[in-house]
C-alpha cells in the first residue's frame, strides 16, 4: 500500500487547495457573510473535505442536512443519504467511519436520545465522526423548541462534548473540532451542541474563510485502531466480545479499554486548547459575582453584566467551551475570586450547575440558576433580577403584572 | 504538573491511566520517563540503559511493522531486527534478549501461547511466563498500546518503554513519539556504546512475575 503524502497545496476535485488548517483558520483572510446557522454549517462542511453525511430529517436540524445535500450535488461531500431513523443513521456514521471515511451528522432532541446506544460504541470504537446537537426540547409532552437537557445524557458517552455560543463559534468549530477529534492521541467522537433555532435559525454576521480552502483529507492510517477489518477489534470484539467471558482478564481488558477512553478525551484538552484559544473564556475574574454559562445563556449572561453595570454592581464572566474535556482547572481558577457564581441554563435541570459545583472549593457559592426550558426565552433582566435577589438588593418581578 | 508517577507495578488491582492521573504526552522532540516529559537524547540513555540491566530485556513488535504494507513499515522491520540482534550482542550472560511479536489483537480464549505472541488483552501472560522484566512497543496500534502498557503495569513489575510513531504512551515508563527508523537505529547505537558499562540485575532480579 502507498504511503500516504501530504496534499497540502494540492487541490481536491471541485478545485479547492488543501490548506494547512492553522493557516485557514488564522491566517486566511476573511469575509464577513449575514447567514443562519443553518447555513453557517454548510459552509463550514463545505470547507471540511467530508466524505459522508447521513442524517434522518429532526427538527431543529433538518435545514442543515438538507442544506448539506446541496453541497452533495455539487460534488464536495462524497456520498450523503438518509437513513431510516436517528438510530440507523448514527449506526452508519459507525460503518463509514469504521471504514476510514470522515463523517457528519445532524441531529437533535429525541433524535439524540434515539440514537444513544451508538455514542459509547462510537467512543469505544475510537470514531471520530462529528454530530451537530442543535439542541431542543426531549420530553413529552412535544417540545421542537430550544432546551439543553440533552447535553447531561451525552457527557458520560466519551464523546467530546462543546457547546457554542454562535454561529461563528459553529463555524470556527466544525472545522477546527475535526483536527482535535482526529488527533492519534486523542481519535474520539464530537458532539458539537448549540441551542436550537436560537444559533440555527437566526441570522448572524460571520467570518467566513475562502471558498476555495478546505481542511486536509481525514488519514486513517493515524487511527489508534485498525481500520475495519473483521478479524481485527472493533468488530472482533463485537463478535466475541468480552462480556461472553467471565474471567478477570476479560473484565480488567473491558476496564482499560473503557479507561483508554476517558484518557483520551484528557488528551483532547492539549489540543482543544491550542484550537480553541483556551477551554474557557473570561471576563472580569476580579469580580466578587460571576456568571458561569454555555451556549446562548453567554449571550444572555453578557447582556446581564452591561445591565449590572449600569446599576453599578460589577460582575464578571466565564464562558465554557468545552464540557468534555471538562475545563476543571480553568474554573476553579477564573472563579477563586467570586463570592457568588450564578449558572444560568436552558435546561430544568441545571446540569452545567452541578458540574460546577463538584469542581470548585465552597460550592454554596454556586446559584443554580436561573433555568429556562420548553423554550422558552432567557431576557437578561432575569438573570439581574436572579442575582440582585440573592445580593439583597431590591427586584422587580419578571413574572407578569399583576392583576 | 502531577505528582502521579508511571512506575513498574504492580500497581493496583485496576491502576488508573496515566493520563486521568494529569501525565502529559511529549511534545515532537520530546519523550517522557516515568511521566516526566524529558529531552528525547536522555530517553535514549535511559531506555539503553533499562535493556542493559534487565534480564529478559524483550521487543513486542505490533502489526503496523510485522507486515510490509507500506515500504516504512518494511524498513522499520528492519531496524528492529538490527535493534534485536545489537541487543543479544551486548548483553552480559544470564540475561535473554526475546522478541515476541504481537500479530493481531483479537481476543484468544482460552488462552494465548505467550512463548509466541503477545495479546493486547492479556498481555501480563506473556510477561509472567518469560520473566520479562523490560519491554518495548513497536508498530502497535495506539489503544491497543495503551491497554497493554497499562494492565501490564497492573499486575505485573516489568518496565515498559514505547516507541511510538504518532503521539507517544503516557501508560509506558519511558515513551518516545514519532517513532522513524532513524530513531530505532538511534535507541540501538546506545545500546551498544552502553556496552559493558550497566550492570544487569542478574542476582537481584525481581522477575516480571509478580505473584
Amino acid at each position: 500500500m502507498a504511503e500516504i503524502k501530504s496534499v497540502i497545496g494540492t487541490q481536491n476535485k471541485k478545485g479547492q487547495t488543501y490548506t494547512d488548517t492553522w493557516k485557514m483558520m488564522n491566517e486566511a483572510p476573511r469575509t464577513p457573510s449575514f447567514y443562519t446557522g443553518s447555513e453557517v454549517i454548510k459552509e463550514a462542511i463545505r470547507r471540511a473535505s467530508c466524505d459522508v453525511m447521513i442524517a434522518y430529517p429532526i427538527t431543529p436540524q433538518s435545514e442543515a442536512a438538507a442544506l448539506i445535500g446541496e453541497l452533495f450535488a455539487e460534488g464536495y461531500i462524497g456520498d450523503y443519504f438518509r437513513g431510516e431513523s436517528e438510530f440507523a443513521v448514527m449506526s452508519q456514521c459507525a460503518g463509514a467511519a469504521f471504514g476510514g471515511a470522515r463523517v457528519f451528522t445532524t441531529t437533535a432532541g429525541p433524535g439524540t436520545m434515539r440514537a444513544m446506544e451508538n455514542f459509547p460504541m462510537w467512543a469505544g470504537a475510537r470514531l471520530p465522526i462529528q454530530m451537530i446537537v442543535t439542541c431542543r426540547g426531549i420530553n413529552s409532552p412535544l417540545s421542537i423548541q430550544p432546551d439543553t437537557l440533552e447535553i447531561a445524557y451525552l457527557l458520560n458517552t466519551g464523546m467530546l462534548v462543546w457547546h457554542a455560543e454562535t454561529a461563528q463559534d459553529f463555524f470556527d468549530w466544525i472545522l477546527k473540532g475535526y483536527i482535535v477529534s482526529e488527533e492519534p492521541d486523542v481519535h474520539l467522537p464530537l458532539a458539537l451542541c448549540c441551542d436550537g433555532f436560537f444559533v440555527t435559525h437566526t441570522k448572524d454576521v460571520v467570518n467566513l474563510t475562502p471558498a476555495d480552502m478546505c481542511l486536509p483529507p481525514y488519514d486513517p492510517y493515524r487511527s489508534p485502531v485498525p481500520c475495519m477489518d473483521m478479524e481485527c477489534p472493533p468488530v472482533r470484539m463485537m463478535r466475541d466480545p468480552f462480556v461472553m467471558k467471565s474471567n478477570y482478564i476479560s473484565y480488567a481488558t473491558h476496564a482499560s479499554w473503557q479507561q483508554e477512553i476517558w484518557a483520551a478525551i484528557e488528551r483532547s484538552r492539549k489540543h482543544s486548547i491550542h484550537w480553541l484559544n483556551g477551554l474557557i473564556d473570561t471576563e472580569n475574574t476580579d469580580a466578587d459575582i460571576m456568571i458561569v454559562a454555555s451556549g446562548t445563556a453567554v449571550s444572555q449572561g453578557r447582556e446581564a453584566i452591561r445591565l449590572l453595570e449600569d446599576e453599578g454592581v460589577r460582575c464578571g464572566l466565564v464562558k465554557v467551551k468545552t464540557l468534555r474535556p471538562w475545563p476543571e482547572e480553568e474554573i476553579r481558577e477564573a472563579t477563586k475570586n467570586a463570592k457568588h457564581i450564578f449558572v444560568p441554563e436552558f435546561n430544568v435541570t441545571g446540569w452545567l450547575a452541578r458540574e460546577i459545583k463538584a469542581t470548585i472549593p465552597n460550592h454554596e457559592r454556586v446559584h443554580a440558576g436561573p433555568h429556562v426550558c420548553g423554550g422558552m426565552t432567557m431576557p437578561p433582566e432575569i438573570i439581574v433580577s436572579e442575582i440582585k435577589t440573592a445580593l439583597g438588593m431590591k427586584s422587580f418581578s419578571l413574572a407578569g403584572r399583576g392583576s | 504538573m502531577s505528582d502521579y508517577r508511571v512506575l513498574p507495578g504492580p500497581e493496583h488491582f485496576l491502576p488508573p491511566a496515566a493520563a486521568s492521573m494529569g501525565i502529559r504526552l511529549p511534545n515532537p522532540g520530546e519523550a517522557h520517563i516515568n511521566g516526566v516529559i524529558a529531552p528525547e537524547e536522555k530517553a535514549y540513555e535511559e531506555a539503553a540503559r533499562q535493556f542493559l540491566m534487565a534480564k529478559v530485556p524483550t521487543i513486542f513488535p505490533g502489526p503496523l511493522v510485522l507486515w510490509a504494507w507500506n515500504e516504512k513499515a518494511a524498513k522499520k522491520a528492519t531496524a528492529i531486527r538490527h535493534l534485536f540482534n545489537t541487543l543479544k550482542e551486548c548483553v552480559q550472560a544470564g540475561q535473554k534478549p526475546m522478541l515476541i511479536p504481537m500479530p493481531d489483537y483479537r481476543p484468544k480464549y482460552p488462552k494465548i501461547n505467550p512463548e509466541v505472541e503477545i495479546n493486547p488483552n492479556h498481555p501480563n501472560l506473556t510477561i509472567w511466563h518469560n520473566k520479562i522484566d523490560c519491554c518495548i512497543f513497536i508498530g502497535v496500534h495506539c489503544h491497543q498500546a495503551n491497554l497493554s502498557l497499562k494492565i501490564i503495569r497492573g499486575g505485573t513489575s516489568c518496565y515498559t518503554i514505547a516507541m511510538c510513531a504518532q503521539a507517544g504512551h503516557e501508560d509506558a515508563m519511558l515513551s518516545f513519539r514519532d517513532a522513524s527508523v532513524d530513531k530505532i537505529m538511534r535507541l540501538a547505537d546506545t545500546v551498544k556504546r552502553l556496552k559493558g558499562t550497566v550492570q544487569p540485575r542478574l542476582s537481584t532480579a525481581k522477575s516480571g512475575a509478580s505473584n
